[in-house]
């Protein structure tokens, strides 16, 4: 069944009328499905309004009763891209996936905060977006290197998710879903609450799980497929070569206090009976070999 | 972003947390003078630079008279302080902190940061203040006590007190830690902190207890919404390379290797350099061009990474995914002539029109290394590297 997301996942956009809203609405509309999945779009200031034919909504709330739409995807700037996501909670939908990068992280703490006890899951901010190939695409990664297939992917970075995609591709391996959590300190889904979607997915048969410094999201992901993986996980994390106390590029990406280092996660996840490769060109070849 | 100690106590000040008086100094007159301002008898001489381990370092001295603190200043003011922080080449003193001495009866330590695990902001206290913290989790995690702050409802004052006391604060001085404490977290919250460390936290002049210290770093993402943060920035302290790329909208941090990495997308970068150093090279560099590169950023890109004296080779690794090859391509060759290029530049090009960007970069007549994947590309620039010779500096 995929997870998350499928063909009949009905999705608005959150910022549809900005440059980045448009041109990756009309990017994912062009993919597979897209066209029948996209359904709305939300914008305050231009309710009544359409972009390219799909309508345009005062609120979530709105559009979600006029068409539907269950999943949102936020490309808002990053001041007001915290109140989006809080937007799409209040109206319960299933799904949000939140694009944005450089939310502050106060904001997001707020947000998490509002969001305990609803039932929306949140991906990202920060984020690639998800994927689940030849049906929909929800994000900025590009459709055409993706193919249906049974391999789950789970990632904390964008190109390096592609990377990977890619390394698949070229051993013949099609993904079920590929996720990308985002590299932002505070967000939604972990890797530790995709990969029990994947365990439960009857259409995944392994999973690639790609992390980075920082934090411990890795670890905890390890420790719970130790005792309930069903399935084989192989990984691959960035950053072995990054200093202490230096942010990578994500706001999530720094090891501090001595913790959250590469090695620590690879020795947790190796300790967790998952085989993890130390060489990010030979991702996929690991996963293959699994299976 | 960082600030300074006396700009952390100064905003600290504001939310009620108690500090010993200070006055910051650019010279050593200026700092006599704020010694006979300050008044008393003994005073505390500090440099003013964002590491911490200053005191260790020698950049922290005790006067006690106006002599010894023109001595203490003339000496600090200037001085390249080595920290364990700073690397070893350290940094130059450009400030000074002059504060009233107080009488230390207990060094505490409280700190806060946010928790990715609880999603919290987390307020850390300890009894064992002073030192070293990291070293106080390693090896007495039990001394390190936490409570996770609820966003809507602040640091309850029963928080607070349960802290106060768990760290072992002497009761007649518990109210006024309470007030310490959740000015701490006001000011944490109320200026988008990413870090606040008191260390130490003090008992002083016999039933005061005092921040002692302050350090204060800021959420990148947030300086949006506080400029009176913006403006106590200081250049002096901040990696030039760094300031430079940050104008550009790039992610540059410099490392100690040989081979510069050009790269789109943090995760993508922190791998180059890895798969770097499992080939035997070095990375001298962390570059995230991120998702939008355009040439002139590409451009601005290689004239960080040729600003480093030890740079031996250039490894491009792109995955063009919203971001076309042959754009890049073009930046590349364009960004090669401009910098009139004299190391060995290896390039690999995945993704969206990655046929027309390896064209390009064919066509281009520059003798560019084009790689067919990243383990490839990773042995060819470790290569380069190593055939270049390292006094030479001319076109390769």
């Amino acid at each position: 069944m995929s997870i998350l997301i499928n063909r009949n996942s009905r999705v608005m956009t959150q910022g549809i009328t900005g440059k980045t809203g448009q041109f990756h609405t009309r990017m994912c509309r062009d993919y597979a499905n897209g066209k029948e999945c996209f359904v709305a779009g939300v914008n305050p200031r231009k309710p009544g309004e359409d972009f390219e034919g799909i309508p345009v909504f005062a609120s979530v709330k709105e559009a979600k009763q006029q068409t539907g739409a269950n999943v949102s995807v936020i490309y808002v700037p990053p001041p007001f891209a915290a109140a989006a996501i809080d937007e799409a909670v209040e109206a319960e939908l299933d799904l949000v996936i939140c694009i944005t990068e450089g939310i502050p992280v106060r904001d997001m703490i707020r947000t998490r905060y509002n969001m305990q006890g609803k039932k929306t899951k949140l991906i990202g901010p920060n984020c690639p977006g998800i994927i689940t190939p030849d049906e929909l695409k929800i994000g900025i990664m590009p459709g055409y290197i993706h193919k249906k297939g049974r391999i789950g992917v789970v990632s904390r970075s964008g190109t390096l998710t592609y990377e990977a995609v890619a390394q698949l591709m070229a051993l013949g391996l099609g993904q079920s879903t590929c996720i990308g959590i985002g590299g932002d300190p505070v967000n939604g889904l972990k890797h530790l609450d995709v990969m029990q979607l994947f365990n439960d997915d009857d259409e995944t048969d392994a999973v690639l799980m790609v992390g980075e410094i920082g934090g411990s999201d890795e670890e905890d992901c390890a420790r719970w497929i130790k005792d309930n993986m069903r399935k084989p996980v192989v990984g691959f994390i960035a950053g072995v070569t990054a200093p202490p106390g230096k942010r990578m590029g994500h706001a999530g990406a720094i090891i501090s206090g001595g913790k959250g280092t590469a090695q620590e996660k690879l020795d947790v996840m190796e300790s967790c009976g998952i085989k993890v490769t130390r060489n990010p060109a030979e991702m996929g070849k690991l996963l293959k070999s699994v299976l | 972003m960082k600030i300074h100690e006396y700009q952390a106590k100064e905003i600290l000040r504001k939310y009620g947390v108690a500090t010993p008086q200070g006055i910051a100094c650019f010279s050593v007159d200026e700092a006599v003078n704020a010694a006979k301002q300050l008044g008393g008898d003994v005073w505390a001489v500090k440099a003013q630079i964002y590491a911490g381990g200053r005191g260790k370092g020698g950049g922290v001295k005790v006067a006690r008279s106006l002599d010894e603190v023109r001595q203490r200043a003339g000496e600090i003011l200037g001085m390249r302080l080595v920290t364990h922080q700073t690397g070893p080449e350290g940094r130059i003193v450009h400030r000074l902190f002059i504060e009233q001495g107080v009488k230390i009866d207990k060094e505490y330590y409280a700190g806060m940061v946010v928790d990715r695990r609880q999603q919290r902001v987390c307020l850390m206290a300890s009894s064992e203040g002073g030192m070293d913290i990291e070293k106080v989790a390693a090896e007495t995690p039990d001394k390190i006590h936490k409570v996770f702050i609820d966003p809507v409802a602040g640091l309850s004052q029963q928080q607070a007190q349960d802290i106060a006391q768990q760290i072992g604060i002497p009761a007649s001085c518990i109210p006024q830690t309470i007030t310490l404490l959740q000015g701490l977290y006001r000011a944490f919250d109320e200026t988008d902190a990413s870090l606040l460390e008191i260390n130490p936290l003090g008992l002083v002049n016999g039933g005061q207890v005092m921040a002692l210290d302050a350090k204060m770093n800021f959420d990148d993402n947030a300086l949006y919404r506080h400029s009176d943060i913006v403006a106590l920035r200081d250049l002096d302290e901040e990696d030039p390379a760094e300031t430079e790329a940050a104008k550009h909208e790039l992610s540059y941090i410099p490392l100690d290797g040989n081979i510069g990495c050009l790269v789109n997308g943090a995760g993508l970068a922190m791998a180059t350099m890895d798969i770097i150093k499992l080939y035997g090279g070095n990375p001298a560099n962390f570059l995230d061009v991120g998702g939008g590169a355009t040439a002139e950023k590409v451009t601005e890109a290689f004239k960080l990474m040729l600003r480093n004296p030890k740079l031996q080779a250039i490894l491009v690794n792109i995955f063009g995914g919203i971001m076309k090859c042959d754009v890049i391509a073009q930046g590349v060759v364009a960004a090669a002539r401009e910098v009139q290029l004299n190391v060995p530049l290896v390039v690999r090009l995945e993704g969206t029109n990655v046929d027309l960007g390896k064209q390009i970069l064919a066509d281009s007549g520059l003798p560019i290394i084009s790689a067919a994947d990243m383990a490839d590309a990773a042995q060819k620039a470790v290569n380069a590297a190593k055939a270049k010779p390292s006094s030479c500096g001319c076109q390769s």
